[in-house]
């Protein structure tokens, strides 16, 4: 214990300039930086994603430069393969007779793994290996407009709702409380069937109506978790301060209030981008994604689907395990992320 | 509490009202209709003329889609909605109602079962990675709880399906019952364990998407408890670190859990669109995904309305079990 007040009476004597020698003075900046690195989770899903965007921003283009073709390139690889049909069937004279039939024939697509395509070709014959690329390429694209125009929508929304309350709130949080009981797969199924089926929108222009309905069911969140932080900060003094001085609605909103949920937003649009992914490959699955040339995680996947069939299903794994696996590491890699920033940020957790 | 009790169904009625106002207005935006696909063919060939097609649709309400058209029968349809009348689907030749009732059971019975067995399988481990913050058993058992919420549904499907249905051959890939088989009239137990069979599969799927989340609540909430005071004073009173973890810690971690748990009840009758049509299972879920395919606008309007009211139930369940758990909540 002496020691211990010992110590602290010598702290007090120290000058600036000795302050500045023993101990380094961080800025919050680097303090959360240092936190987040702190996690061996949040470093191995900054590596994921890091992985994922190389492969999939940088892999065409390395690929173009060298072998020049993109995704529909269409490769026909020749090779021989057995065919064999077996049947039992009971003839008309009452015995049973067992029917084997083996042939030669010659299959263009569907090719194994080789050196020249790394992953094989699929059933149109491009090259699964690239066509993974170009996959990942639309899903971040997607994912991270989404969140930002999420983003966008809620904290406008949400700062107002929070900011005026009253019969403003009661408004903006009535439609928020609809927006999220709506059933999201069901309704984002409505309204991309709506979109392929009208034949005036383009089909590479579907992505982009795609973006919009899944950012219109999903602002929600951004504009409760703003809202919920607004009504916490309008309270306190330094916007009393703020106010003193006399500036607008606008700016108190938009230049104190709204910086201050920075922290909680980037969170949870890190971890909203997971969820977009998800989504975006359960609709190209059903084909209601990017349309067919174009390339993406889910219709790759698509393929194994047995009521198509079981023969890719079963002995063509390197059509869309790839894909599922890609789609995994990158919703995983943000969610390790997200996790790793919220620890960052909140002051609690020292350790 | 009781009349916190009837604004909050109050509001729950609110909502439910703009929600089933905004679905329709989606549903009428899909251009082609069931009617327009059963037709499309006739029309073709000079069997039925577009007059033909149109006097169809004016018959079921769905000719007008201009705005007034469209509240017109948004008006016509929630009237009889609130008589319990939800139209009659096209696709399945049957009152809506009819359809929601017969198919549901199989997905309630799906979703239950694998809400049961995450529950168990979740919360144990859930609490162990709390109470041995960042040993190797919270990293191992965290990294793949969330990699089961990362998953896509059909792509661990596949997966099951290709290692577990098609390599070693233990469950059957899809359906429900196994079409080479006839039973007996009366073989109902033989029948039953038949069923239950194809659907381990699809369990065994939900189980796995769902753990993650679970688990995942169930240490942040321990953790929270964990680390406040009356937990170090029971340590400091000697207690064994398992009553501590069981008797004290877990009590209070009850809280959250049981009201969201309790928030998800409703939700199991909603059906798994994506899991049940790769298994081919005929439930609500595969049902709804025909349905939305193929533009069956009144059936569309249910299942979409049915699921609406099961989140906001699900919503005012939990509201109502915070109260319940904990009785130092006092809501006005």
């Amino acid at each position: 214990m002496d020691e211990h007040k010992q110590e602290s009476i010598d702290l007090t004597e120290f000058s600036d300039a000795d302050l500045e020698q023993h101990f380094r003075v961080i800025s919050p900046g680097r303090m959360v930086a240092k936190r987040f690195f702190k996690s061996k989770l949040s470093i191995v899903g900054l590596a994921m994603i890091i992985f994922v965007f190389l492969f999939s921003f940088v892999g065409p283009m390395v690929v173009k430069a060298t072998w020049g073709y993109g995704e529909t390139q269409v490769f026909k690889v020749e090779r021989e393969t057995d065919m064999v049909t077996v049947a039992k069937f009971k003839a008309a004279d009452g015995k049973d007779y067992h029917y084997y039939d083996r042939s030669k024939t010659t299959i263009l697509f569907k090719a194994p793994i080789s050196a020249d395509h790394w992953l094989g070709t699929d059933t149109s014959g491009f090259d699964i290996f690239i066509r993974l690329m170009h996959g990942g390429r639309i899903s971040l694209i997607i994912s991270f407009i989404v969140i930002f125009l999420e983003t966008l929508i809620g904290v406008v929304l949400g700062g107002v709702a929070g900011y005026f309350g009253k019969w403003v709130d009661q408004l903006i949080m009535r439609i928020v409380d609809i927006f999220a009981c709506l059933p999201t797969l069901p309704i984002l199924l409505i309204l991309s069937a709506t979109i392929s089926s009208i034949e005036a929108i383009p089909a590479e222009h579907r992505i982009y109506y795609l973006m919009g309905f899944i950012t219109l069911l999903g602002w929600t969140g951004v504009a409760r978790i703003v809202r919920g932080q607004i009504l916490m900060l309008r309270e306190q003094e330094y916007i009393l301060a703020a106010e003193t001085t006399g500036i607008s609605a606008f700016h108190k909103i938009f230049r104190h209030l709204i910086p201050n949920t920075m922290p909680q937003l980037i969170v949870s649009a890190t971890l909203g981008l997971g969820g977009i992914i998800l989504y975006e490959s359960t609709l190209s699955y059903l084909s209601l994604g990017v349309p067919f040339p174009r390339a993406a995680w889910g219709s790759m996947i698509a393929l194994a689907d047995p009521s198509k069939g079981q023969e890719i299903l079963a002995y063509y794994p390197n059509m869309w395990v790839p894909a599922g696996i890609l789609i995994v590491v990158t919703v995983l890699g943000f969610s390790f992320i997200g996790d790793g920033l919220r620890d960052a940020f909140d002051p609690r957790m020292k350790r | 509490m009781w009349t916190y009790l009837l604004k909050r169904i109050g509001l729950a009625l609110v909502i439910l009202i703009g929600a089933s106002a905004l679905i329709y207005m989606l549903t009428m935006m899909m251009p082609a209709d069931y009617i327009d696909n059963q037709t499309a063919a006739a029309v073709q060939n000079g069997s039925m003329t577009l007059e033909d097609v149109m006097r169809l649709k004016e018959l079921y309400g769905l000719a007008d889609k201009s705005v007034g058209g469209i509240a017109r029968s948004y008006g016509k349809w929630l009237t009889s909605a609130l008589r319990g009348d939800l139209g009659f689907s096209f696709l399945y030749g049957r009152p809506v109602s009819s359809v929601l009732k017969d198919y549901i059971w199989i997905s309630f019975f799906i979703a239950l079962f694998s809400f049961v067995i995450e529950i168990i399988i979740a919360i144990p481990m859930g609490i162990k990675a709390a109470v041995n913050q960042y040993s190797a058993y919270d990293y191992t058992v965290s990294v793949f709880a969330m990699a089961g919420t990362a998953l896509p549904s059909f792509f661990l499907s596949a997966l099951l399906m290709n290692l577990l249905a098609i390599r070693l051959k233990i469950f059957p890939l899809q359906g429900l019952t196994t079409a080479t088989k006839v039973f007996a009239q009366d073989a109902h137990l033989a029948i039953f364990l038949d069923k239950a069979w194809h659907l381990v599969l699809p369990i065994m799927v939900l189980t796995l998407l769902g753990i993650g989340g679970t688990m995942k609540f169930t240490r942040t909430n321990m953790l929270e408890v964990m680390n406040s005071d009356y937990i170090r004073t029971a340590r400091a009173k000697g207690l064994s670190e398992r009553t501590v973890t069981y008797k004290h810690a877990f009590r209070n971690t009850m809280i959250p859990l049981v009201t969201s748990l309790s928030g998800m009840l409703p939700g199991l009758f909603g059906g798994a669109m994506i899991t049940e049509s790769v298994f081919s299972i005929p439930g609500i879920g595969t049902m709804a995904l025909r349905a939305t395919q193929q533009g069956d606008i009144p059936f569309i309007m249910g299942y979409n309305m049915f699921l609406s009211i099961l989140t906001v139930t699900g919503m005012l369940i939990s509201d109502m079990m915070y109260m319940v758990v904990d009785p130092r909540v006092k809501l006005k």
